[in-house]
């Protein structure tokens, strides 16, 4: 069992990275031709930085745009990240420099708990996705499967830490042991499995799947780009050859028939 | 006045309920060989339509960035799905930005996904048929790329970026949309969208210069092809005959008059709209836009202005420089291109127009945002100037001005319903429906505030509200052009007005 969970993670780990690397490769080669912010936009770099930060931390936009969503939502995400850095506990051997950061209370606690958080978020979001006639128009079974899975995966987690522990001690050493491709045993904990096998499906499906928004917002021309169209010049390669090939660069053929 | 309905206004302006199909039936015209041919398009759908579309989109998908991300990353969250006018007055759920962009995605996830091509039931993945085609010409042609939806997106999805591919991907299987492709060819062989000879537009011009000396007593000059100008004017072809831009130009005339500058407009570049854009293909684009450099470098100009117009000044903003740049021959001392709206503000903040705003007070005045104005260009240096400066404009000249609601103004704006290359007889339903938002917030504010008219910058607003308006029981000049507003203010030097002023004052 320890041998087929740490084959299934190590495959897990790799679709993941693998593929997320693939389209983030992709979105960063494909240009964007043409000047297409959302305006009012920043007019500088800096005010970019500062627009697609609002936007990955605070969910700018979907703030204007609807308050439940953006609340059960930005809920799920904060929660998201709290229990992910309260996990890294598990992966961090107490010599670590990060170890501190981690392992304080602070940190455990709020990512102990965000955990009720995060089933209050997505419960949110499932209950618009099946009561609001519009948002039931555009589900596929996909996105209703996503919410329960990120469900299971986090109903499973709380239930280690608030009802069924774990055995704590043996899953850090399996971790630590998949890091250093040292496979250890691993707990015999149905709960815990369970927990495993969906993070592992998450991890498989999200460069496949629209879990691509995560990379895709830094990519959004709309919103990373910088209004400065009339003071510099935006072109493409492809853009560029485009004219040449029609002969807009000599001034002769631009002269009207 | 038609077979179909105009829409109620909404009590609280409560979101509608969703009703399937029922803007299935609109669509435009089918364009025609003669029409298609000149923009390098087959004149009718091709034998081996599915792999050219398919390979259509794959050419689309690695040359727009914007594509590829917008059709991977939507999460359909619903976020969008009430902020389009066009489902708020058809209530048709294709009409939802989302439900729009779907009909684009689930085609994409059929054949360029993982998912989709081994599990396409699960992601919503469908085969592209002949139905979903007709179904892409049906409501690809019920948006105006009007970007409102793309403000609301936490992701800035951007379905005026899905529409574009997807009736490139149409035109290039011979599908095109007749009144777009039409106007283009047009453009290509007289130079403007409403095929207006170079004779006859300088008749036009000429009458128009005799109207204004029977108004002011004052030789204000419309030139055209004039050489050795410093300012070519590029403006909408409406504004050459259609009302209420007539007026508008009249304004812009007064305007280049009395700050004593040596201005004229082009026949070949007598067009700022570029339908190249609605029917997103970049080389149409282009091909259009080329006119304007063609005659600013022919005419020999420092500068360009550029009329009150919406997509048109989005292009001019946004593309010009990337299309027909770069600039280096024109004085970089000015925007290139500069906003007529920026050109009198900046004459106004340097004192040098004066006005009588009593000739605008039997209007009470509220101004309507273009959305491409709005949301895809600015004016000025600061990020929001293309709300405050067309604003600042029409307070300078007007002693009555109200805000529409908030919610339906600057970057909230909603389209007129009449964008995007939908300002066609062929489309009036949609035309009509999709204004229902901008009239509900105009009614009340003329119930509640008395306002007698709104102003608009940009050529299709001003044709959309004069056509739709009195499907809304309101007059059909309501709508006037800001320059009409600066135009009958501007007290001209040496007219009878400014003497009688000058004697006032000498009185006193």
């Amino acid at each position: 069992m320890s041998v087929a969970f740490a084959i299934l993670l190590y495959i897990a780990a790799a679709i993941f990275l693998g593929g997320l690397f693939l389209r983030v490769r992709k979105y960063w080669r494909t240009p964007a031709p043409l000047k297409i912010p959302t305006m009012p936009a920043p007019t500088t770099q800096a005010g970019v930085v500062m627009r697609m930060g609002r936007e990955v931390v605070l969910f700018e936009s979907l703030f204007k745009s609807n308050k439940w969503t953006w609340v059960f939502g930005w809920m799920f995400h904060l929660s998201l990240l709290l229990a992910f850095f309260r996990h890294l506990r598990y992966s961090m051997s107490p010599d670590n420099i990060l170890w501190p950061l981690i392992n304080n209370p602070i940190v455990q606690s709020f990512g102990k708990y965000a955990g009720y958080a995060m089933l209050i978020g997505l419960l949110g979001l499932l209950a618009r996705r099946i009561f609001v006639d519009r948002v039931r128009y555009i589900s596929a079974p996909s996105d209703y499967l996503m919410l329960l899975l990120i469900l299971i995966i986090a109903a499973t987690g709380m239930s280690m830490s608030f009802i069924a522990h774990t055995d704590i001690v043996t899953l850090k050493m399996f971790v630590l042991g998949l890091l250093r491709f040292d496979i250890q045993p691993l707990p015999s904990s149905l709960l815990l499995q369970v927990h495993l096998a969906t993070v592992a499906i998450l991890m498989i499906i999200f460069p496949i799947s629209k879990l691509l928004h995560a990379p895709g917002v830094f990519f959004s021309p709309t919103r990373n780009q910088v209004d400065n169209a009339r003071e510099k010049r935006h072109i493409v390669p492809w853009a560029a050859k485009l004219d040449a090939n029609r002969g807009y660069k000599t001034k002769d053929q631009l002269v009207k028939e | 006045m038609a077979d179909f309905d105009t829409p109620e206004y909404r009590k609280y302006r409560a979101i509608p309920e969703l009703t399937e199909g029922v803007m299935a039936e609109s669509s435009p015209f089918i364009a025609k060989e003669v029409h298609q041919e000149p923009l390098g398009y087959p004149g009718e759908l091709v034998d081996n339509w599915e792999q050219a579309a398919k390979d259509k989109m794959e050419d689309l998908l690695g040359r727009y960035r914007g594509l590829q991300v917008y059709l991977d990353s939507c999460v359909k969250c619903g976020a969008c799905t009430d902020k389009c006018h066009y489902y708020l007055g058809t209530t048709d759920p294709k009409n939802m930005p989302v439900g729009r962009q779907d009909l684009l995605r689930s085609v994409y996830r059929r054949y360029f996904t993982f998912a989709g091509k081994y599990f396409p039931k699960l992601v919503g993945a469908k085969d592209l048929t002949k139905e979903v085609l007709d179904d892409w010409y049906s409501y690809f042609h019920q948006c105006s790329q009007c970007r409102r939806c793309s403000v609301y997106c936490p992701y800035g999805i951007d379905t005026a970026e899905i529409s574009m591919a997807a009736r490139e991907i149409l035109d290039s299987v011979g599908i095109g949309q007749k009144y777009c492709n039409e106007i283009i060819g047009k453009v290509f062989k007289i130079g403007n969208n409403l095929g207006l000879p170079r004779r006859a537009l300088k008749d036009t011009l000429e009458d128009l210069e005799e109207e204004i000396e029977e108004e002011t007593g004052l030789p204000v000059k419309l030139p055209l092809d004039k050489k050795g100008a410093d300012i070519l004017l590029v403006t909408p072809s409406a504004d050459f005959f259609a009302e209420p831009h007539i007026d508008g130009l009249i304004g812009y005339a007064k305007v280049f008059h009395e700050a004593g500058v040596n201005w004229t407009l082009s026949s070949h570049a007598s067009e700022a709209g570029n339908f190249g854009m609605f029917i997103g293909s970049y080389e149409n684009m282009q091909d259009v836009a080329m006119r304007v450099r063609q005659a600013a470098e022919d005419l020999g100009v420092k500068r360009i202005v550029h009329g009150e117009c919406g997509h048109a000044w989005r292009i001019a903003y946004s593309f010009w420089n990337t299309l027909i740049g770069p600039w280096d021959f024109l004085d970089q001392n000015y925007p290139i291109p500069q906003h007529i709206c920026e050109f009198t503000w900046d004459l106004i903040q340097n004192d040098k127009l004066k006005f009588d705003k009593s000739e605008n007070d039997h209007r009470v005045m509220t101004f309507h945002d273009s959305c491409n104005v709005a949301r895809a260009t600015r004016m000025g240096d600061k990020p929001g100037g293309q709300f405050e400066i067309p604003r600042n404009v029409i307070k300078a000249v007007c002693n009555n001005y109200v805000e529409m609601d908030p919610e339906t103004t600057k970057e909230g704006t909603y389209c007129c319903g009449g964008g995007g290359g939908l300002l066609t007889d062929d489309l009036m339903e949609i035309r009509v429906k999709g204004a229902l938002p901008r009239m509900e917030a105009l009614n009340e504010v003329v119930e509640e505030q008395g306002v007698t008219n709104m102003a608009a910058i940009c050529a299709i607003c001003k044709s959309q509200f004069t056509k739709v308006l009195p499907y809304y029981k309101m007059p059909m000049d309501m709508i006037v052009s800001v320059h009409q507003l600066v135009g009958d203010a501007l007290i001209l030097t040496g007219s009878e007005e400014a003497l009688a002023a000058a004697e006032e004052s000498d009185e006193e």
